[in-house]
């Protein structure tokens, strides 16, 4: 049906509500079941929809299918347990289901009526399973906002995101309210882009509504190419609509009638769920000619990202947009004078436009007073690396590291020493243990060396070593930059040849001199935002981690046992067995031995390769800086590798 | 080339010389060519109405031809009337083109920063080692090709492996040569890893 | 002195994005303050230009007005004050605004600065000492003025292969410094897109499609990205050693022509100031170089005119086709060939003067002077790089002779000077030999915008009416508007004339014609200016002169306009020598010896790169153009 007025709205709404009300946890005796099975990426690598097929399949072949529904849901954000299966009513929280786990869970929970134990969740403090959200330490200490709607709706169904009051606030905006007023109100709320940059949204939008040219246009960044983050894409597969509906309300406020999402090729279920959103929303008549029976037009339309980080950059994106290469231009002009095709444009990123429906929903105030008071609203982060719960978290801004890290994240696997969370992806920098109770904003994050950036957050443990790190966030950027600008091209491959230099155990005492230098000029000369922040990671570490680069340059030693041509492997002369595995495993005849006599390793020879660590029956082989082995003694555990004993023996 | 001669006695310069035409292929392979280009016309005419749908386009023509020859760079170049270099410099920025053929399989390693910290480089290592060859190249009998990938956003399964568009997820090095066998058995590698 | 350097008006470049150049904008003036000077400057002008307007240098390198304003190379960083915040920004594209603070020379920009040319010179060879471009590189220059002594960044160096399988240019991947001038040229003011940035990252390379040879592409040969290059990166290909090994050679016979544009701009290569006549002197070097004659090529723009306006006033009889297109600028005929082939036959049939030239020279002159032809060597010393593309077509050879054996360009033959030490500016005046050193005023225009058509129409003005033409008419035809018309009647019946310099213009001219508007002549020229800017003439980049601008054309043109108005004879047909050629040689015009001598023919090439697609359609030869898969 078409939607020409709120009250059209309306039934829709109360025709989807009473499925929405259960899935919140009301028992308004339905009579129905519903399974909302995960279908965000993590969860669907993992097979989420294998499992949601057997489902179907079971209950089609015992007969329940009349009373009871399968529905797929965006992310819950709880990857680390995926893929996740919740039952409704009841609410309860399946963890980590298989598809051979799915006859079971229909015997007993939908038939037999009761709860599979050993699919809940595990707190592995309590030793006890938990059967639903509310008991899952990771969920209570979020604020969720933005993603409110993930895990609750079908993202493929429009109306069951207008139960949830989906397109109220762009029917109000349309029909009720001046464009003025509304950017008013988004100035007001005090939401600054969630980008990275985070720069005012409405002035942004007043400034491109001031334009006196027309066409203009509305871009949406969907580019999120920071390595790690993951938030945009879970909005996108999770609750497309909110994005459709915002990007509407700004065009109505911009004066444009076409918009354009730019999305990562990457990102195929994400792509999909938009394109299923908005022919949905065109059938719906909330895109395309004449919304709400006024003669405002919005129109939009998907371009595709082919690989490229800068195209996150708002002047690449837009190059990128009109099918060029995605090189970035200087500013000014903005993009708000002169954008796609030299006209006015608003770019606005996923998370941004995803909070614009809420504020217009509950209210600029209501929005205002939440968070710190320069950053208002929650953001979203993607926690991953080093940590227990991986996954997408939300909280209000001004939530301090800790809380994330070690409330909601679960702290660092195996008791191992936290030592650095990284934010802001290429562009940010690695924030030490000292600043764990640092109250999270875009200022603070600044402060501390990093930036907000989109949101990653990669927790790093004393088994990465931080020279390591800003060599591999420089082989990204480097290997990301567009060419254009010398201090980017030419600049970060320097600072690359100098950090890979240092890793390779050939590092000088200036180096370090000139590594900040560099840095310095290449912040200070770079054309774009890529090219600015590119030294970041460099900068952090060598403000926080010195000794660690001191280590490599003037001992030649990584203390966190990670740079291969620092290393040195030696036989344990104590626990080796002498069966000769190890040089058989060699591949360049660095092993020696005899029978009943130890192993040896010839440093000169090895190649750092660990197939002999792997292949060792007894873990005599051990890994260090040599004469690190000795001193320390029983302690060169601590420069041990990565994690468990196959990654230590590999790395 | 031409040839220059100081005695002015050089008559006729030949123009500079041309690739020669190879030799003609079977008319079966032929047959597909031309049913490959005829589904290029059909996506040129879906996209050319549209501004700037040159990406889409050249994504579409790798869908087609598996990769993107320089003939069907030209060709679509003239088709939308846009200089060849222009066509030529956006396939070379964008990492997601490929300009030579792949290899049946594409094993890709994420390399986004959550991988990495969890031993994505040594699977990479593993995976070149056992494939003999370097990321980017395919193996001689055109089976695999090894890529590094960027961030697939699946961090909690970190690292990740993926063969074509099957992910396997928390992998390590220890499991690269299984995967390798699932896919030289020609299986489909549809069990996953875990 | 009266170098008009820098802000004499660009060539016409279609420009978007940028708002200052609009006319119909109304002109806005704003103050601010550069190192503590006020300057006014017009609103929306970048800081670099008013700053340079000001007479306040601030160094620059990818930077070229008008035609590349990118902000690339990072190397015109000035410090600039907003709300007391100080960030670096590129002058060249940072717009000048009232009341804004800027600083030029402050610390941290001086270590900026000398930072990004350290970083440039990083990833290069630095084999100034054998480059083409040493003492005259921008790069050169500016890490001189920074004062760079050590370059302490080290690491990965690319070493690319030089391509030259062409014989008009050589680019060497590992001299160029991503400025990209040469593919903003290439692609704004010729249109012709031959360059785009390939790949990324440290990576990146400026170049044709595919990274192939200029051969391999629809490259017209003009060589303005030559002109554009700051760096030894694009040059032209020398030929300076064969005609050196002709020279000592006794067997040979050395004749060399030099172009109309030769005698105003050489000069500039021994310090005169650009407009400087020097053909005297020009003559003088040639001789002292040892070459045995020393001719103008000017004597065959004579004939030239001669066969061509015959040709027009046939064309105008109804026997071919009409607007009849020039055909001396040999880029433009390769332009037409790749790009409008359906303008071939409009071509005229008249080989540029330099070949009538060549193929007379072992022709008439052989038989004139007894020597035997296989001995003659012709040496051609153009402005123009395509011409060396043109002495190379399998067309251009008579019998079993090539028309012109070698061709210099300017810069060449500056370089043969300063090779034989001869102290150029105090050489004697010396004048050409004859018979094929007489020319006419109009062979002398030859060299710039309108000339061609002018002197043809002079000439046939003269064929039909007997009378002269009263000559001022025709000065709307020169002039640096890149598109010209005008009308003259001949006999009653008015001839409208167009005239197109770039083929950025010319490309504007044929869509025009495509559409259907008629014209009866029309003169087209690869290069801004005419030759007086082409492909071959001297760059700018040595110390002493390192404002790099691509405006010296007009002061090259007035000065050819000089040697017109100076000349006796100002009509090809009064040139008593080319009449003697048609007595005592070819007969008369569109004669049967002229036809064969001095006419020649056209191929299409098709505008895509040179492909394999026999793959799909089986064998095929023929031209790119054709082998585009009919699917």
């Amino acid at each position: 049906m078409i939607i020409k007025s709120i009250e059209d709205l309306k039934r829709v709404k109360e025709k989807y509500e009473p499925l929405i009300k259960q899935r919140l946890g009301h028992r308004n005796g339905l009579g129905l079941t519903q399974i909302m099975v995960c279908s965000g990426t993590a969860c669907h690598s993992s097979e989420s929809q294998e499992v949601r097929l057997q489902l179907e399949q079971e209950l089609a072949r015992r007969g329940l299918e009349e009373q009871t529904r399968v529905i797929k849901t965006g992310c819950f954000g709880f990857c680390q347990y995926g893929p996740i299966v919740m039952v409704h009513p009841g609410g309860i929280f399946y963890c980590q289901v298989r598809p051979g786990d799915v006859r079971e869970l229909v015997e007993k929970h939908l038939i037999g009526g009761q709860v599979l134990e050993r699919l809940l969740y595990h707190n592995d403090s309590t030793g006890k399973r938990t059967p639903t959200i509310e008991d899952i330490h990771f969920f209570q200490a979020q604020r969720r906002i933005v993603l409110r709607n993930c895990g609750v709706i079908n993202p493929e169904e429009i109306g069951e995101y207008i139960a949830r009051d989906g397109y109220f606030a762009l029917a109000d905006v349309i029909l009720h309210r001046k464009r003025e007023e509304v950017i008013e109100m988004i100035k007001k709320s005090g939401l600054r882009g969630r980008g990275g940059a985070g720069f005012p949204t409405g002035r942004k939008w007043e400034l491109t509504a001031a334009q006196d040219i027309q066409p203009k246009y509305v871009v949406c960044n969907a580019d999120e190419g920071d390595p790690g983050a993951f938030m945009d894409r879970s909005i996108l597969e999770g609750d497309p609509h909110s994005v459709l509906e915002a990007m509407t309300i700004a065009g109505y406020c911009i004066g444009a009638n076409q918009g354009f999402i730019y999305v990562r090729a990457e990102y195929p279920i994400a792509v999909e769920r938009l394109e299923i959103a908005i022919e949905q929303a065109r059938a719906a008549g909330l895109l395309g000619k004449g919304l709400f029976g006024t003669d405002f037009d919005f129109d939009l339309s998907l371009r595709f990202g082919a690989g490229a980080f800068v195209c996150g950059e708002e002047t690449a994106l837009l190059h990128s947009i009109m099918g060029q290469r995605g090189e970035p231009r200087p500013r000014p002009p903005y993009p708000a004078q002169e954008g796609l095709w030299g006209k006015p444009t608003l770019i606005n990123n996923v998370e941004t436009f995803a909070n614009v429906t809420v504020i217009l929903r509950e209210g600029w105030e209501w929005y205002q007073g939440q968070g710190t008071s320069t950053s208002k609203g929650s953001k979203v982060f993607s926690l991953a690396g080093k940590i227990n719960n991986t996954g997408l978290i939300e909280v209000p801004m001004g939530t301090t590291l800790r809380t994330i890290i070690f409330d909601i994240g679960g702290g660092i696997p195996g008791g191992r020493q936290f030592k650095a969370v990284q934010t802001g992806g290429p562009s940010g920098g690695c924030i030490p243990a000292k600043y764990l109770d640092l109250p999270i904003d875009y200022e603070s994050l600044k402060e501390a060396g990093s930036m907000m950036g989109s949101g990653g957050m990669i927790v790093m443990d004393e088994g990465d070593c931080m020279v390591d790190i800003a060599r591999f966030y420089l082989q990204f950027s480097q290997d990301e930059s567009c060419g254009r600008c010398t201090p980017c091209r030419v600049g970060t491959k320097r600072l690359l040849d100098i950090l890979t230099r240092i890793t390779e155990g050939q590092g000088e005492m200036e180096d370090l001199e000139m590594l900040e230098e560099l840095s310095y000029d290449i912040r200070d000369a770079s054309l774009c935002g890529l090219g600015q922040t590119a030294p970041n990671p460099v900068l952090s570490t060598l403000r926080y981690f010195k000794s660690e680069y001191v280590a490599h340059v003037r001992d030649k030693r990584c203390p966190a046992g990670v740079c291969k041509a620092l290393l040195h492997y030696t036989v344990d002369e104590d626990k080796c067995i002498a069966c000769g595995l190890c040089a058989k495993a060699c591949a360049v005849q660095a092993i020696t031995g005899a029978p009943k006599q130890p192993y040896r390793i010839d440093p000169e020879k090895c190649t750092r390769c660990a197939a002999c660590v792997a292949k060792c029956p007894r873990q005599a082989i051990q890994k260090g800086t040599g004469k690190d082995v000795a001193v320390l003694g029983g302690e060169a555990g601590i420069y041990a590798g990565a994690g468990g004993a196959e990654n230590r023996a590999t790395l | 080339m031409a040839e220059h001669n100081v005695t002015g006695q050089t008559i006729i310069v030949q123009e500079l010389p041309f690739k020669d035409v190879p030799e003609k292929k079977d008319l079966l392979q032929e047959d597909h060519r031309s049913k490959q280009f005829a589904d290029m016309d059909r996506v040129i005419r879906l996209y050319a109405g549209e501004r700037g749908q040159l990406i889409r386009i050249l994504q579409k023509a790798q869908e087609i031809f598996g990769y993107l020859p320089e003939e069907v760079q030209a060709y679509i170049a003239e088709k939308l009337e846009i200089p060849v270099s222009e066509v030529n410099g956006v396939v070379t920025f964008y990492s997601l083109f490929a300009t030579e053929p792949k290899g049946k399989y594409t094993l890709s390693v994420c390399m986004g920063t959550a991988c990495y910290v969890k031993g994505a480089q040594a699977l990479m290592d593993a995976l070149k080692e056992e494939l003999k060859i370097d990321e980017g190249e395919t193996t001689p009998d055109g089976v695999f090709t090894i890529k590094s990938t960027r961030c697939v956003g699946a961090c909690g399964l970190a690292p990740i492996l993926m063969a074509n568009e099957d992910v396997y997820g928390k992998a390590s090095p220890g499991e690269i040569k299984k995967i390798i066998q699932t896919c030289r058995k020609g299986e489909s590698v549809d069990h996953k890893k875990h | 002195m009266e170098e008009k350097l820098e802000y004499t008006p660009g060539p016409v470049v279609r420009k978007t994005g940028q708002l200052y150049d609009n006319p119909e904008k109304e002109v806005e003036k704003i103050k601010f303050t550069i190192d503590g000077r006020e300057v006014t400057a017009v609103k929306g002008m970048s800081v670099l230009e008013a700053a340079r307007l000001a007479g306040i240098e601030i160094p620059s390198l990818c930077y070229l007005r008008h035609i590349n304003e990118t902000g690339s190379c990072r190397v015109c960083l000035v410090e600039v004050e907003v709300k007391g915040t100080k960030t670096l920004q590129a002058s060249c594209v940072y717009p000048a605004s009232e009341g804004l603070v800027v600083h030029t020379t402050s610390p941290r920009v001086r270590r900026v600065r000398k930072t990004m040319v350290e970083l440039l010179l990083s990833d290069l060879h630095r084999e100034c000492t054998t480059c083409i471009r040493n003492l005259n590189c921008e790069l050169q220059n500016l890490a001189d003025s920074l004062g760079i002594r050590n370059i302490k960044y080290t690491g990965e160096m690319k070493n690319l292969e030089v391509q030259n399988e062409n014989p008009y240019i050589v680019r060497d991947y590992n001299k160029c410094i991503k400025c990209r001038r040469c593919e903003a040229i290439c692609s704004k003011v010729q249109e012709i897109n031959v360059y785009s940035a390939l790949y990324r990252n440290y990576d990146t390379i400026i170049a044709p499609a595919f990274g192939q040879d200029l051969s391999r592409v629809a490259c017209i040969a003009c060589g303005q990205c030559v002109l554009a290059c700051p760096t030894g990166s694009l040059v032209e290909k020398e030929c300076i050693e064969s005609v050196w090994e002709a020279l000592e050679d006794p067997d040979k016979f050395v004749v060399v022509q030099t172009a109309p544009s030769i005698q105003v701009t050489l000069g500039e290569e021994f310090g005169f100031p650009v407009g400087s006549v020097v053909t005297g002197k020009l003559v003088a070097a040639l001789q002292r170089l040892g070459f045995d004659r020393v001719f103008a090529t000017d004597f065959t723009a004579d004939l030239t005119v001669m066969e061509e306006a015959h040709e027009l006033l046939e064309r105008l009889e109804g026997r071919g086709k009409l607007p009849l297109l020039t055909s001396c600028c040999p880029g433009w005929v390769k332009f037409a060939e790749h790009f409008y082939p359906e303008y071939l036959e409009n071509l005229s049939t008249c080989k540029s003067p330099h070949e009538m030239f060549g193929a007379l020279a072992k022709t008439y002159f052989a038989r004139k002077e007894g020597i035997n032809p296989e001995k003659i060597v012709v040496v051609a010393v153009m402005p123009c790089t395509a011409k060396k593309f043109e002495a190379a077509r399998r067309e251009m050879g008579t019998g079993q002779y090539k028309d012109v054996d070698w061709v210099l360009t300017t810069r060449e033959l500056a370089r043969m000077i300063r090779q034989a030490d001869i102290s150029f500016p105090d050489l004697q005046e010396e004048e050409y030999d004859s018979p094929m050193g007489t020319s006419s005023g109009a062979g002398a225009i030859f060299g710039s915008t309108g000339g061609v058509l002018e002197a043809a129409v002079r000439t046939a003005y003269y064929l039909t009416t007997g009378e002269e033409a009263d000559l001022p008419d025709y000065e709307e035809l020169r002039g640096f508007s890149g598109l010209k018309e005008a009308e003259v009647f001949l006999k009653g019946r008015k001839l409208k004339l167009a005239i197109a310099h770039g083929t950025g213009n010319a490309r504007v001219l044929l869509e025009r014609i495509r559409a259907g508007e008629s014209f009866d002549f029309v003169e087209i020229m690869a290069c801004p200016g005419g030759c007086v800017g082409g492909g071959g003439q001297p760059i700018y980049g040595s110390r002493e002169r390192k404002v790099v601008s691509l405006d010296y054309r007009h002061n090259r043109a007035d000065a050819l306009g000089r040697i017109d108005a100076s000349k006796t004879l100002r009509r090809a047909h009064e040139n008593p020598d080319v009449l003697r050629l048609y007595k005592e040689f070819l007969g008369q015009p569109l004669g049967e010896l002229s036809r064969k001598l001095l006419h020649t023919s056209y191929t299409p090439r098709g505008k895509l790169p040179v492909f394999q697609f026999g793959e799909l359609k089986g064998k095929q030869g023929g031209q790119a153009a054709e082998n585009i898969p009919q699917v």
